[in-house]
């Protein structure tokens, strides 16, 4: 089910919209040299507290009401504990949450990156105003989208038309491919 | 090659749209995207819809909810109509989002077979 890193992220992403977050950084890190794939997704929603961002990762912790369990943060935990990696969350009442994820990119367990063009488009997509940006790096490239800037580039056009949303896709999926043929 | 040049043309097109397109879109398509949606496979879901949506030139948004509380008819699409006429269906994959899209936003018929409530009539009997 959980077959590449982007169905994490999204998780992580959905997480941060439904904290009302206007405001979302996603960095992306994934560097041979180093070998290390590193995730961060920092927004400025809701937050929570220390007993509630301590608890967050473990499965049977929700505030959802619809379903007793939530799995997003608990599957990406635990992907980091079989793949030689780090997880932490930080996080602060009515500032914002930080979640990042590192985990050893050589590691036989180590899902593809998979599409993030297409999570990035979904993020946009779940909040029209949402100011969201991706930082992606390797050894020698980066590629950087703002969604605000795309926005002054539509100037009164929506983020939201079918249209638009493909191209942010594509554009996203383009960025990275480039940035990892210069790579080498 | 996508390029912001591409974007301004995407741009004109959107402008011309809405100007023949007054009073905004007819309908309006929610899809479920809480982890119960994602794990159930909404997301090629929603990209298709977004994708036919696009390429068709169909007259409607797409939207996102979240978890809408019926996890295991996930994933699950909305319609709504101007009238706030609603229409829920359940266990929705990408062949059926286009026949959804073509039947009940290109022609304005329900198809009923996908909905909740055939759903629900089938688990009683
Ligand atoms: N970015 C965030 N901002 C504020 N609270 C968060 C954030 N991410 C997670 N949480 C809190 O941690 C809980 C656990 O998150 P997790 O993704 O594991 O499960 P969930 O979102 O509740 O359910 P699921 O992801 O399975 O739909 C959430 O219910 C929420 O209270
Ligand atoms: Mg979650």
């Amino acid at each position: 089910m959980m077959e590449d890193l982007a169905m994490h992220i999204i998780e992580i992403l959905m997480n941060s919209i439904a904290a009302g977050a206007s405001k979302i950084l996603l960095k992306i890190k994934n560097s041979i040299k180093e070998d290390i794939i590193e995730i961060s997704v920092e927004d400025n929603g809701k937050g929570m507290n220390e007993e509630t961002a301590k608890k967050a990762a473990s499965p049977f912790s929700t505030s959802r009401k619809t379903r007793k369990i939530g799995m997003g943060l608990a599957f990406l935990k635990g992907l980091c504990d079989s793949c030689n990696g780090i997880f932490e969350i930080s996080s602060e009442e009515g500032i914002g949450t930080k979640v990042k994820a590192s985990i050893q990119k050589s590691h036989i367990d180590t899902p593809e990156l998979g599409d993030i063009g297409e999570i990035c488009m979904s993020s946009i997509q779940a909040n029209e105003d949402l100011d969201f940006t991706l930082e992606y790096n390797n050894d020698k490239e980066s590629f950087i989208f703002s969604s605000n800037e795309i926005k002054k580039e539509l100037d009164g056009v929506s983020l939201i038309e079918p249209e638009i949303l493909l191209w942010i896709k594509d554009y996203i999926n383009q960025g990275i491919k480039q940035a990892e043929e210069d790579n080498v | 090659m996508k390029s912001l040049e591409d974007l301004k043309k995407l741009r004109e097109q959107a402008l011309k749209k809405v100007e023949m397109r007054e009073g905004g879109k007819d309908y309006r398509v929610v899809v479920g995207m809480a982890t119960c949606g994602i794990a159930a496979g909404a997301r090629p879901v929603l990209n298709k819809l977004v994708e036919e949506t696009a390429n068709n030139n169909y007259n409607c948004t797409i939207t996102q909810t979240g978890c809408i509380g019926m996890c295991v008819y996930e994933p699950i699409v909305e319609v709504f109509d101007k009238n706030e006429g609603h229409t829920t269906y359940v266990h929705v994959d990408p062949d059926k989002a286009i026949k959804i899209l073509e039947e009940h936003i290109g022609k304005g018929n329900i198809v009923e077979e996908y909905t909740v409530e055939a759903a629900r009539k089938n688990e009683g009997k």
